[in-house]
């Protein structure tokens, strides 16, 4: 038996007075890629907030439970800064950061410590190359990392998020906003890594899911619904009517 | 093909009733805005030429450069120019550090508690307290219970307490112009507040807190309340014309606007055109201070990178 990469424990969220996680808990395991599926307002997006511990920022966001990274606690740990680079995290849309495309994938190691221009040079490369964008804006990384397209800066986003060598990296819909042939390119990068790393898949895609992951999770409205193998989910039999309807398209 | 025969809707993007009307009412619209926007300008040239045409005989290179002889009314005004210099600049490098890293905080650190309500409750309300009202507390807290008496740092500090709380609220609104996204993207890959601060969220709203900083320099540099009762003079005689002509320890000094109000009102024997060449000068410095601003803006925006 394998240690679990991610153990969640009873793990509830509520803003304010509204209650959206109602206390779940599942095991991630080393090198898997586990797809999470679910319809908006599902609670998709903050349990990958709660994993990395961002949901602070958000003031009236109230975590609960345990979430254990490597079987730590991630309440208990002090370095936060440490905790936020072992997990790369992608967000739906894309965010270039006002810099260049060459600070933009250097900020995160800079931010770290690494000073000196030779490793920075080789990081910047490796990331972009697995985010499939080193040959489209190898001749101009002194641009602006916001002037690039949306599918682009999508990729740099990718790249920035695996400038810090994370154990785990976490998409969430990391798809909707560039187009299919680049989104094939970028899931056969995960294919890849998914040697290196543990990958948490958010997605709309319901197919997404299934060319990629492992084990798929159906989230909703803050509770699972199923999780399993993948084959089983998207299979004649799953074990819940509700993830037959939701993966075929004939839900509600 | 079969179109319905419904003539509203043109087949061949011409010209309908509709859409000439659509284009009257544009038409309409962009004259009427124009025009107001026209009218703005209209008091700024008469304010400024009556000005400058009426103190135009006053105005020399002497004039700026001498000091004041005989109450004011002869010789020229640089210890009063110097004396603004004092004044404005002292209370510039109070306000704006303190303004700037405060509001770095409400905006950036501080989570909505009871505490920042009332602090950003007090920044509201003191933007909207007359100045006369901060003379008065200059004069209790500074003049009187500090000890220090009518002096330049006195008047320095009652500016500063005013422009305070303006300043924080430019600042806070040029922080909150960087997207939050800009942000999260940076927390998410183990950036401290701090680092975010510094590298991204600094960078992209300098522009707009110099802004609303220089705009206050030339608002310091125009009241006259305040500092008449913490330590502007009428008159003070100084010798040299050089640029430390004062004391700002132990010492008042002159200030335009308060030479402008005593020449204007005070001296009769002044001579006709000498108010207006002082409101000129205090004109084209202020003028000065914001095109500063406007050009150090314009080139920190063409840098801004989204």
């Amino acid at each position: 038996m394998v240690k679990p990469k991610v153990q969640v424990e009873n793990l509830r969220l509520s803003y304010g007075p509204k209650e959206v996680i109602h206390g779940i808990s599942f095991d991630i395991e080393p090198n898997e890629i586990l797809g999470i599926i679910g319809p908006a307002q599902s609670g998709k997006t903050s349990l990958l907030r709660c994993i990395n511990r961002t949901i602070e920022f958000t003031a009236n966001a109230r975590p609960s439970g345990v979430i254990r990274v490597d079987g730590v606690d991630v309440m208990d740990m002090r370095n936060v800064y440490e905790l936020r680079r072992r997990i790369g995290m992608v967000a739906p849309l894309p965010v270039g950061l006002p810099l260049s495309i060459y600070d933009n994938v250097a900020f995160a190691p800079r931010a770290a410590g690494m000073k000196r221009k030779s490793e920075l040079d080789t990081l910047v490369e490796k990331c972009l190359t697995q985010a499939a964008l080193w040959d489209e804006v190898k001749d101009r990384l002194d641009s602006l990392g916001t002037k690039l397209s949306g599918g682009q800066q999508q990729r740099l986003t990718i790249a920035r998020a695996l400038s810090h060598s994370p154990e785990i990296l976490c998409l969430d819909e990391f798809s909707i906003a560039i187009d299919p042939v680049t989104t094939m390119r970028i899931e056969d990068v995960l294919k890849v890594l998914k040697k290196e790393m543990t990958i948490i898949l958010v997605t709309n895609l319901v197919q997404q899911a299934r060319r990629l992951a492992a084990r798929t999770m159906f989230l909703w409205n803050g509770e699972i619904i199923e999780l399993g193998p993948t084959e089983q989910l998207f299979g004649d039999k799953p074990k819940d009517k509700r993830t037959y309807d939701y993966v075929n398209g004939i839900f509600g | 093909m079969n179109r319905p025969a419904d003539t509203n809707i043109s087949p061949t993007f011409g010209e309908t009733q509709f859409t000439r009307k659509k284009q009257r009412q544009e038409f309409t619209a962009k004259c009427f805005f124009g025009g107001m926007a026209a009218l703005m300008v209209i008091p700024l040239i008469l304010i400024v030429g009556h000005v400058i045409t009426q103190g135009w005989h006053s105005l020399s290179w002497d004039f700026l450069t001498t000091n004041p002889r005989m109450g004011g009314v002869k010789g020229g005004i640089w210890s009063v120019i110097v004396g603004t210099l004092y004044i404005v600049g002292i209370s510039l490098c109070v306000s704006a550090p303190i303004g700037v890293l405060a509001a770095v905080y409400l905006n950036e650190y501080a989570k909505e508690t009871w505490f920042t309500r009332i602090v950003n409750l007090a920044v509201v309300n003191l933007a909207g307290v007359p100045s006369i009202v901060h003379g008065l507390f200059g004069v209790g807290a500074f003049v009187y219970a500090a000890g220090m008496g009518k002096s330049i740092v006195a008047a320095s500090l009652t500016l500063a307490i005013m422009t305070l709380p303006v300043i924080i609220a430019s600042t806070k609104e040029a922080l909150s112009s960087v997207p939050m996204q800009f942000r999260e993207a940076c927390w998410n890959v183990g950036a401290s507040r701090w680092q975010t601060i510094r590298r991204i969220v600094l960078p992209n709203s300098i522009s707009g807190i110099l802004t609303g900083v220089i705009l206050q320099v030339s608002r310091a540099a125009g009241e006259t309340a305040p500092v008449m009762i913490t330590g502007v003079a009428i008159y003070k005689a100084v010798e040299g014309t050089g640029l430390f002509l004062y004391d700002p320890f132990r010492e008042q000094c002159m200030a335009l606007s308060m030479h402008l109000y005593y020449i204007a009102t005070q001296a009769h024997n002044a001579p006709k055109s000498l108010p207006f060449a002082i409101a000129t000068v205090m004109i084209v410095l202020v003028l000065f201070v914001n095109l500063t601003a406007i050009v150090f803006r314009s080139w920190l925006r063409s840098r801004r990178k989204w």
